[in-house]
């Protein structure tokens, strides 16, 4: 099952529909770091709003996803981290330091339009 | 597929979807014995840790989910077992941070503070069993 990606201006926009297997979520990577490169993306959203767990094996491949498209030049913003998951996440001990989150859409789409290429992290 | 017999449900766990299979099964069945919100997603991601290891580390093995009542408590048991290569120091395994993968090192210790009681054993070129409960609050 691949995850769509949206453009909205200079934005890509990926929503999670489903629960992810691994390969979905490295497929989503690939997809990301190639299309930010050709379509000239400034920003990146991952709406995880659907997600049912955010284990380390995923926490760790969106912060590669947030490192990759920095280096191609857009920034990432993780949006929709359900308060079940975001407390599951730190009882595993997953954090996402240095990785833009916003509560949804416009949140993060403020974030990208607020942010240089590339800026990672809040402020 | 996943099993289901009188003495819980069974998911063998082979490849990376069958992680994915393992977390919904055990969600609808701490569903069925009455946890809600959070707890849900506690057990449903601590068994995605547990089952990853298996699939990272032994290849296959099996992921057995039960209801459980002790003292008049409910809840749910998870065991999973595996015939991989077993884990030489458990001590440090448990540490955050330690990893023979690579990965972050936190799905044993993180699994163990998610859950209620957390039992491992492991023997080096036997396998590996991990035993994890949580109880439904009064
Ligand atoms: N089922 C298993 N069989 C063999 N070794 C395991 C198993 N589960 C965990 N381990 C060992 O314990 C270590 C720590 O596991 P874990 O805390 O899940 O972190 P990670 O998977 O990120 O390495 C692993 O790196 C591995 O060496
Ligand atoms: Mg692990």
């Amino acid at each position: 099952m691949g995850i769509p990606i949206l453009k909205l201006g200079h934005v890509l926009i990926a929503s999670i529909q489903d629960a992810l297997t691994d390969n979905d979520l490295i497929q989503l990577r690939d997809d990301l770091s190639s299309q930010v490169g050709w379509s000239r993306a400034t920003g990146v959203i991952i709406d995880v709003s659907a997600l049912d767990v955010m284990d380390s094996f995923a926490t760790r491949t969106l912060r590669g996803i947030a490192d990759i498209t920095k280096l191609r030049g857009a920034k990432t913003v993780i949006v929709g981290i359900q308060p079940d998951v975001a407390f599951a996440m730190i009882q595993l001990g997953l954090d996402l330091d240095g990785v833009t989150t916003g509560l949804d859409l416009d949140e993060g789409l403020a974030a990208i339009g607020r942010g240089d290429r590339g800026d990672a992290g809040h402020g | 597929m996943p099993v289901m017999g009188d003495d819980g449900i069974t998911v063998t766990i082979a490849n990376e979807s069958d992680i994915v299979t393992a977390r919904q099964m055990g969600r609808a069945l701490s569903e069925q014995v009455g946890f809600q919100g959070s707890d849900l997603t506690i057990i449903a991601t601590a068994i995605s840790e547990i089952a990853r290891n298996i699939v990272t580390y032994a290849q296959r093995g099996e992921i057995v989910l039960r209801p459980v009542t002790a003292n008049s408590r409910r809840g749910v048991v998870v065991v999973a077992r595996d015939d991989g290569p077993g884990i030489p120091d458990i001590a440090r395994a448990m540490q955050d941070g330690y990893s023979t993968g690579k990965t972050l090192g936190l799905g044993l210790p993180g699994a163990r503070r998610l859950m209620d009681e957390f039992e491992i054993q492991s023997e080096v070129g036997v396998g590996t069993i991990v035993t994890m409960r949580k109880w439904l609050r009064r």
